[in-house]
């Protein structure tokens, strides 16, 4: 019986590891919240804060960190909605197995992000951009036994990277065309930027980063398949931040890149073919978690849009509806994972009537679908209002961008009917098990998240001062004051609302009818690009294993003929190139013992090569090694012949060791003679002996090895030179060398170690 | 190989080139030798002892598992070099401490080179014999 409690008792112990990281995860946040919250009269009065270290001096990198209206905003909205995500996942998360690991990988995620929008130098930025991209890889894996959720980090892992690496290369030419890659003298090099004809490629390589990373068209599919991620983490990083990365660098380098007809068009085309695209895909979507992945798409692809104007208006609601966005985004992540943990489904077909036995749930659904549809007096709707009157003000195609916005905003419209109506009304299907209402720790958090959305609606200054003002002004380079209020009286955008209303509503009634149609219309749509994607990948594999059959096939004969082929063609086009022919050599006198080492030298290497008998050959080799060690030692290199001799030594051991399993050394088996190789071997003995010869022709430069000889004895305090180089002038070379020794007798072990399992052919 | 003869004088032979192969070590810094060369000569020694003896009695004698050996050697090495930094000064930066006597006139003095140069013996040592332990292994 002790021995059962015994076991209980463990067991239990067990069932719920990091259940304290999980009870302290929100303090982190919460304190970094409460710190920024400390500095905002600081920013908001127009105050800029930069500290660093350097780091690489000589590339002119450093850690900087730089925070402005803009950075502030992001840095507020990561640590603030971290707190609630992390108070979430402490109760969704409860008992998983590895939610230490979780904790690891999201905090990793979140100090990537935070470093990223506070990055004050294009490297350090770049830098944390990649620690994002492998947090979120981590995350979307977290389910490591699901080969979807492999698959989707894996895609978003090589997706995001690629536009990484685009975004390296566009900074690497921003830095070297403003001389810097210190984020200020950036931002105030704008002109000459623009001026130059480095611009065009500069701008597509950091677009390709950040569309990558805020999954705007064609690099959009990752988005949807990130959903294999636990629900907490797609609240955070697929709404409300990381995919937001890519949105801060537009909005961080529109001082810089945006003011051109090029930007745009880009960002306007591509922002609104995202929207739009998110849009038909967002209305197919019986999935809730999906559905509202579509509309994180809409909603990236409209900030986009927005960005790509450069007129106050158009900007001002990017940078609301960002903040909108994050508050009800993760809000709603959040309900849909509640209504997952407690039914045990996403599908919205499935799902009704669960309104009477989950009231908060579906009263926090309300409240924030509310904000997302845009409804007054939600902040939603400022968000929107602001919208429609910076599209209006798009200077190059207000009609565009209108539409775009009202259809977009109509199928969010749509979808917060989805999310938030469809699951809570009708009638409790037959089907579903009996449910209760979650646990507060699953609820208070989108909880106060849509309440946050209602008071920012009914008291829009506590936002538009603090926040919006300073990172419009950071993004227009200029002072800007925007005006934030539920009422504007009855204008063009109050109309276009209430268009969008009936439209959205319109969709929501005839949902069924809409999807049979979309069905039938876009069967393939929406997939394509991943099918694209999985053929893109399969080429490259292919390709992979084709090369590798041709030029690592495992026959150590074909490795050392592309050696030597691929030698002595670099070999010969560098002789010939050098212009030293003919060759001047005067044949030296050489002594007794010095004709006896080359004779044992040039006769070994004879019998070497024509020997018919392996053990011939291997004894001649010997030989030919022992020559080469004499000629060191006449020629003042006692050190380099020692080794020598003693590698001969080892090497004659390993050969014996290996001897008699090389089917070449069966008793009787002889050399045959191959001309293809004894052409090849003379060829590359002819071109190194021509090259050396070449060499010699130039006077010797000697200050390296005249310093050696200098400094050994008084700084090294040393008279071996040889050693004293290796020991101590160069002992870090020699550290990395004994490291390759150590690697090459460990890969060896492996070697063997697998052929000796699979056994002797 | 089961040889009276190299079997007796391996018994001497071994012992003697591993004293040897310190000396080559120790004598490094001012004259031919140093930690490659001594762990290469230390390393034939145990592959002498194998050739006479076998496999496993070059094993027994080793003690340690040669990977262990070549392990430690880089690690000493590794901190040889990192002792530097209590100087403030780069990494891998030759560090001396006289023991008797002044600098000027001689006397003894003991540095970190030393100790970096015998991880390189034990790393080449235990590397080496790794390999030819695996390949007598897989044969």
């Amino acid at each position: 019986m002790g021995a059962v409690g015994d076991t209980d008792s463990r067991d239990s112990r067990q069932a719920e590891p990091g259940r304290l990281i999980s009870l302290l995860s929100p303090v982190p946040p919460t304190i970094l919240t409460l710190i920024l919250l400390f500095y905002m009269s600081d920013i908001s009065a127009g105050r800029e804060i930069s500290f660093g270290v350097t780091w690489v001096s000589d590339l002119g990198v450093s850690l900087q960190f730089f925070i402005d209206g803009l950075s502030f905003l992001f840095a507020l909205l990561i640590s603030g909605i971290g707190v609630f995500i992390t108070i979430y996942a402490a109760s969704y998360l409860r008992g998983h197995m590895q939610l230490r690991r979780f904790y690891l990988y999201l905090y990793l995620f979140m100090i990537g992000m935070l470093g990223l929008v506070l990055a004050g130098d294009l490297m350090t930025l770049f830098v944390f951009w990649e620690i994002t991209t492998i947090a979120s890889y981590l995350l979307i894996g977290f389910n490591n036994t699901s080969a979807i959720a492999r698959r989707s980090a894996l895609q978003a892992l090589l997706v995001t990277t690629l536009g990484g690496l685009c975004l390296l290369a566009g900074f690497i030419l921003l830095g070297s065309l403003t001389g810097s890659f210190d984020m200020v003298q950036v931002l105030a090099s704008g002109e000459t930027v623009r001026a130059s004809s480095l611009y065009v490629p500069i701008l597509i390589l950091i677009l390709i980063g950040s569309f990558a990373k805020s999954a705007q068209l064609p690099f959009h599919f990752w988005l949807p398949n990130a959903m294999a991620a636990p629900t907490p983490v797609s609240a955070y990083l697929h709404s409300a931040t990381m995919v937001k990365a890519g949105i801060y660098l537009l909005a961080r380098l529109h001082p810089v890149l945006a003011q051109t007809e090029t930007w745009e068009w880009i960002l306007t085309c591509t922002g609104a073919a995202t929207a739009a695209v998110a849009a038909l895909a967002a209305l197919r979507q019986t999935d809730l978690k999906l559905a509202l992945a579509y509309t994180t798409m809409i909603a990236l692809g409209t900030l986009t849009m927005f960005l790509g104007s450069d007129a106050s208006a158009a900007v001002a609601a990017a940078i609301t509806f960002l903040i909108v966005h994050s508050f009800y985004k993760a809000a709603l992540f959040m309900v849909v994972g509640i209504i997952d943990k407690q039914t045990g489904t996403r599908n919205m077909i499935k799902l009704g009537g669960l309104g009477r036995v989950m009231p908060i749930t579906f009263f926090t659904a309300l409240a924030s679908a509310l904000s997302m549809a845009g409804f007054p007096p939600f902040l939603g709707f400022i968000g929107k209002e602001l919208k429609y009157e910076g599209a209006l003000a798009v200077a190059s195609e207000p009609a565009l961008v209108s539409t775009a916005a009202v259809f977009a905003n109509a199928v969010t419209v749509t979808v917060a009917g989805m999310v938030a109506l469809k699951p809570f009304l009708g009638k409790y299907p037959h089907n579903l098990p009996k449910v209760h209402e979650a646990s507060p720790g699953l609820w208070i958090s989108p909880l106060i998240l849509s309440f946050l959305g209602l008071t920012f609606g009914l008291a829009p200054d506590l936002v538009g001062g603090g926040l919006v003002e300073p990172a419009l002004t950071a993004v227009l380079g200029i002072p800007e004051s925007i005006d934030l209020r539920l009422w504007h009286g009855i204008n063009i955008p109050l109309l276009m609302s209430i268009l969008t209303f009936g439209l959205g509503v319109t969709m929501y009634l005839g949902l069924r009818h809409l999807r049979a149609w979309l069905a039938w219309d876009f069967k393939h749509a929406p997939t394509s690009a991943d099918l694209l994607w999985d053929k893109s990948l399969e080429l490259l594999r292919f390709f992979a294993a084709f090369q590798t059959r041709i030029l690592q096939n495992g026959v150590m004969r074909r490795y050392l003929t592309v050696i030597f082929v691929t030698v002595s063609i670099f070999l010969s086009y560098a002789l010939l190139r050098s212009g030293q022919f003919p060759l001047e050599y005067n044949w030296p006198r050489l002594n007794l013992k010095e004709w006896a080492a080359l004779l044992l030298t040039v006769g070994g290497a004879f019998m070497a090569g024509t020997a018919r008998k392996p053990l011939i050959a291997i004894c001649a080799l010997g030989a030919l090694g022992v020559g080469v060690a004499l000629i060191y030692l006449f020629f003042g290199a006692p050190d380099v012949a020692i080794t020598q001799l003693l590698v001969e030594t080892l090497y004659l051991v390993l050969v014996a060791a290996i001897l008699p399993r090389l089917p070449v050394f069966s008793p009787g088996r002889k050399i045959r003679f191959r001309p293809r190789d004894a052409l090849l071997g003379g060829m590359v003995g002819l071109l190194v002996t021509l090259s050396i010869l070449a060499v010699l022709q130039t006077p010797f430069d000697s200050p390296t090895s005249d310093f050696f000889e200098q400094a050994a004895v008084p700084e090294a305090h040393g008279r071996n030179i040889v050693n004293v180089i290796l020991v101590d002038f160069r002992a870090l070379d020699t550290f990395g060398e004994i490291i390759v020794v150590f690697t090459a007798a460990v890969a060896a072990v492996t070697l063997l170690g697998h052929q000796l399992r699979r056994g002797p052919q | 190989m089961n040889s009276l003869i190299l079997q007796t004088a391996t018994r001497v032979l071994v012992a003697l080139i591993l004293v040897f192969s310190v000396y080559m070590l120790l004598r490094g810094h001012n004259y031919p030798g140093g930690g490659f060369i001594a762990g290469l000569i230390a390393a034939s020694a145990f592959a002498l002892f194998a050739i006479a003896w076998g496999m496993e009695a070059a094993q027994r004698a080793l003690r340690v598992p040669p990977g262990n050996l070549a392990m430690s050697g880089v690690l000493i090495s590794a901190l040889s070099g990192m002792l530097a930094a209590f100087k403030g000064e780069a990494p891998f930066s030759g560090q001396w401490f006289q023991l008797i006597g002044d600098k000027n006139s001689g006397g003894i003095s003991i540095s970190n080179v030393l100790i970096f140069d015998i991880g390189v013996y034990l790393a080449v040592l235990g590397a080496v014999l790794t390999l030819i332990f695996a390949l007598e292994e897989a044969g």
